[in-house]
């Protein structure tokens, strides 16, 4: 069957190699010195499309995603992997949002995107780590979710069967279409950008940079609609201000505190074998493992 | 980490000011935009287009190529029931550079390629082979399918070159056990069937770099009777028809991931490309001057791996209370690495650049008559490319050794064991002044540009390039290397001897490769003074100490000396 698929993708601060100028001396992150990239556990979902459209010919792929126009290329990039089309969700009444208030104006969007079967997010994004966003769209769109998806087993019947990571092991469980998954980094690597595909979609902009001057490919998004990515606008998505950005977000962040952690104590254990049972079970009975 | 944004002398290869010729015909004025989406529209989108592609690839080479390379290595090829399985990781990297799309770069449009020019191939085969050289043959092999697109029909064309560029393998199988160096004594037995309406072939081939490739290019003896190479002709088999198999992948000292396999035909259905008897005279020729300059490039890749590998030992590894690159005796070697690598890239992309326009023409030839004007210039660049070719190939291949002996050199007693890279790179350099056609071959192709005075007629070009005043000093330097050369050549041929020549050709060779190095490091010095500068410093100091050393060797040599040299081996 034709699948219409939904990627969520966020544009992050690459965190992984964090320099010594990440952080300002406010306690802020220094967005200007960590590049921007694709969320990690995003390309995870995407790759899991591109898996799903593969087995079923004729399926497509948007890849939507909230922030300023400069994540414009998270579209790019997906479009590079083989994602179909894209949408930017950007408007200042978004700015400042904290998960409830995106996850209202991406459940937005996608009513506006329209006949979907299935939408696929990262577990979370590396920048915030909440893994709150994509059960809280699938409960503002009222969609069944399967949360830390590792592997789609097969799809029949308008049912899915999907492979979830669970604490010590994974677990087995079938969910109805429409449906939303979160997956995360257990799930297949992304597949790379194509080489024919990057120099095909390098091209692709929204509106704002096609009007910036100096843009080169007008001609081109002309004829080629496929290039033609979309940027919407709070009234776009027919969307509640009150519900976006700063004012509707009830998450106030009051104090960041660094905290380290040091070692209060310290116990010594031989390597004999009676030692190490006897670490096993405190550590067993403190609930440090297990 | 990615192999292309991390080394920006790769970028300055792509503003080299013949790029704009090259790419303008590449891609036929631009006119295939719209036909093609993904063809670029202007010299500007082409670029662009490179620099993306290189970009992907670097990040692929730092981020899987390279950390699967051990279990590449490791794991290798293995034989089972007459066919080859690649190690896991290598399928993996097969897999990733399919979907990338890395496996048509410079095949036209039409056989679905990304129809790349070949100076920018070389460019990707740069940042591949640094990231595993057994890895580089296996994809770089692509190359064979230019062979079938120069060479043969239309209906072959379009039967073969989309499967390569969709990822399919290929290898050229030249070599048997009888015939190395001296493919003219090739016997594997190609026969007509006129029932059948195909070609049959018989015999055995050695040293296949992967063998089991689903497109072979096979070397054969068409013509019964025949003892010579006028007796060759050059074939196309499918394994998919069955009748050639694998029957011992050999057991090398490196590039492990890369099979090398004795394969066997047994009544082997093949078709012919091309004419009959020009198998060797012409189209191997062409096939193995693009091997190479392959090599050449794989060589490069190693010198740099083997560098950056030296380069970050020596700044973590502290030894008397600080890091090793502090000491003299450890960054002299680095320096000599650094400006190594530098000068024998120089030279690999002035010779790619030449070999890209003489086929760019070549490929015009095929669709219009070419102008006078044009002709002639077709001429001055195949030159420029039949004489640059073997000197990059046996100098770059040289230097890839040094820099891996230094590399080894630099990690210390840490370089012997297995746990570090230096030591794949040292095995796996070895190879590259042997594989299609050794040093002492190139030295037998190139030593005639040195005595017709060709090289030296290249150097004046060289150093005829404006230069700012800054390096003026280097630039005197270099004109008298180039003096230097001149008077050794002159030397030599006044011997009137030709087992004299024969015997000094690889010291002439190495200071013509060595001067032209330098001088064409002037040129890059001077169009990007803060890349360079520090590399033609050393280079030229390097070049100054070989180029004095075999003067020495010359001036003292006689004729007698032969006799003593033949003696003392007795």
């Amino acid at each position: 069957m034709k699948l219409n698929i939904i990627v969520l993708a966020k544009q992050v601060p690459d965190t992984r190699n964090v320099g010594e100028e990440a952080m300002n001396s406010d306690g802020t992150v220094n967005r200007a010195a960590l590049p921007a990239i694709f969320n990690p556990e995003d390309l995870n979902a995407l790759e899991l499309a591109l898996q799903l459209k593969e087995n079923n010919p004729g399926s497509r792929i948007t890849i939507l995603t909230m922030g300023p126009h400069r994540a414009a290329d998270i579209l790019r990039q997906g479009l590079y992997r083989g994602a179909d089309a894209g949408v930017l969700l950007t408007d200042r009444a978004f700015a400042g949002a904290d998960t409830l208030a995106t996850s209202y104006a991406l459940a937005a969007a996608i009513r506006k995107i329209g006949e979907f079967d299935i939408v696929l997010c990262g577990r979370q994004a590396i920048d915030g780590d909440t893994a709150q966003v994509g059960p809280q769209v699938a409960r503002q769109l009222g969609l069944p979710q399967v949360t830390y998806t590792r592997k789609i087993i097969e799809l029949k019947e308008g049912k899915m069967l999907v492979e979830r990571s669970i604490e010590n092991g994974i677990e087995l469980v079938e969910a109805p279409l429409p449906l939303l998954l979160t997956v995360d980094a257990t799930a297949d690597a992304c597949r790379p950008a194509n080489a024919y595909r990057l120099l095909r979609f390098h091209r692709a902009a929204i509106p704002t940079e096609q009007a910036t001057e100096g843009f080169r490919y007008a001609e081109q998004l002309a004829a080629d609609t496929e290039l033609q990515l979309k940027e919407w606008s709070l009234t776009d998505v027919d969307g509640d201000a009150t519900r976006c950005g700063l004012s509707g977000s009830p998450t106030k962040v009051r104090k960041v505190e660094n905290v380290v952690f040091q070692a209060k104590e310290s116990k010594r254990y031989s390597a004999s074998d009676e030692d190490i049972k006897a670490l096993v079970s405190e550590l067993l009975a403190n609930h440090t493992i297990g | 980490m990615n192999y292309y944004t991390d080394n920006k002398v790769l970028r300055h290869y792509l503003s080299h000011p013949l790029m704009q010729r090259i790419v303008e015909m590449q891609e036929n004025g631009y006119t295939q935009a719209a036909k093609f989406n993904y063809a670029p529209v202007d010299f500007a989108e082409a670029i662009e287009g490179y620099e993306q592609v290189l970009n992907l690839v670097g990040e692929l080479c730092a981020e899987v190529i390279a950390p699967n390379a051990m279990a590449v290595e490791e794991d290798g090829p293995k034989l089972k029931s007459g066919r080859v399985e690649y190690a896991p990781a290598t399928e993996k990297n097969l897999d990733i550079f399919r979907k990338a799309g890395l496996m048509g770069i410079s095949l036209p449009r039409e056989y679905g390629g990304l129809n790349f020019p070949r100076t920018i191939f070389i460019l990707i085969e740069d940042v591949v082979t640094r990231a595993d050289a057994a890895f580089g043959n296996l994809w770089g092999l692509q190359d064979c399918a230019e062979t079938i697109h120069n060479f043969g029909s239309d209906e072959q064309r379009d039967r073969y070159l989309p499967r390569i560029s969709s990822g399919e393998t290929m290898s050229m199988d030249l070599t048997e056990p009888d015939a190395g160096s001296d493919l003219q004594s090739v016997r594997l037995k190609a026969t007509y069937s006129e029932q059948d309406g195909c070609w049959y072939l018989d015999g055995v081939k050695r040293f296949i770099t992967n063998g089991d490739s689903d497109v072979h290019l096979v070397l054969a003896r068409s013509e019964e009777g025949s003892v010579d190479g006028r007796g060759l002709s050059l074939f196309i088999v499918e394994k998919s028809c069955g009748g050639v198999h694998t029957r011992r992948i050999e057991n090398k000292m490196g590039i492990h991931g890369s099979p090398t396999c004795e394969i066997v035909f047994n009544h082997a259905r093949a078709e012919l490309c091309g004419s009959r008897r020009m198998g060797l005279i012409k189209y191997v020729m062409s096939l193995m001057n693009g091997a190479r300059l392959g090599i050449a490039t794989q060589s490069v890749g190693l010198a740099q791996a083997a560098y950056s590998e030296a380069l970050e030992y020596a700044g973590s590894r502290k030894q008397f209370g600080k890091e090793i690159v502090k000491f003299p005796a450890v960054y002299d070697m680095l320096n000599t690495m650094k400006a190594r690598l530098d000068a024998a890239r120089s030279l690999l992309y002035e010779t790619a650049r030449n070999v890209d326009m003489a086929g760019q023409f070549s490929n015009l030839s095929r669709q219009r008559n070419l102008t006078p004007e044009e002709r002639n210039e077709s001429k001055i660049f195949a030159k420029k490319a039949d004489a640059l070719t073997p000197l990059v190939k046996g100098i770059a291949s040289e230097i890839a050794n040094q820099n891996a002996y230094d590399c080894v050199q630099v990690h210390g007693g840490s370089g012997y064991m297995r746990d570090y890279v230096c030591e794949r790179l040292y095995r796996d350099a070895r190879i590259t002044s042997i594989y299609e056609g050794t040093t002492q071959l190139q030295v037998v192709a190139a030593i005639r540009y040195a005595t017709s005075g060709y090289y030296a007629q290249l150097l004046d070009e060289y150093l005829s390039v404006e230069i700012p005043d800054s390096i003026k000093p280097l630039f005197e330097r270099v004109k008298r290397l180039s003096d230097s050369y001149k008077l050794a050549v002159e030397k030599v041929q006044s011997l009137g001897c030709q087992e004299s020549l024969d015997f000094l050709s690889r010291r002439i060779y190495e200071m013509a490769a060595y001067t032209i190095m330098a001088a064409l490091l002037i040129g890059d010095t001077a169009s990007n003074e803060e890349l360079f500068a520090s590399s033609l410093c050393s280079f030229v100091a390097l070049a100054e100490s070989l180029v004095a050393g075999h003067t020495a060797y010359i001036e003292n040599y006689t004729p007698e000396i032969l006799g003593i040299i033949k003696d003392n081996i007795k």
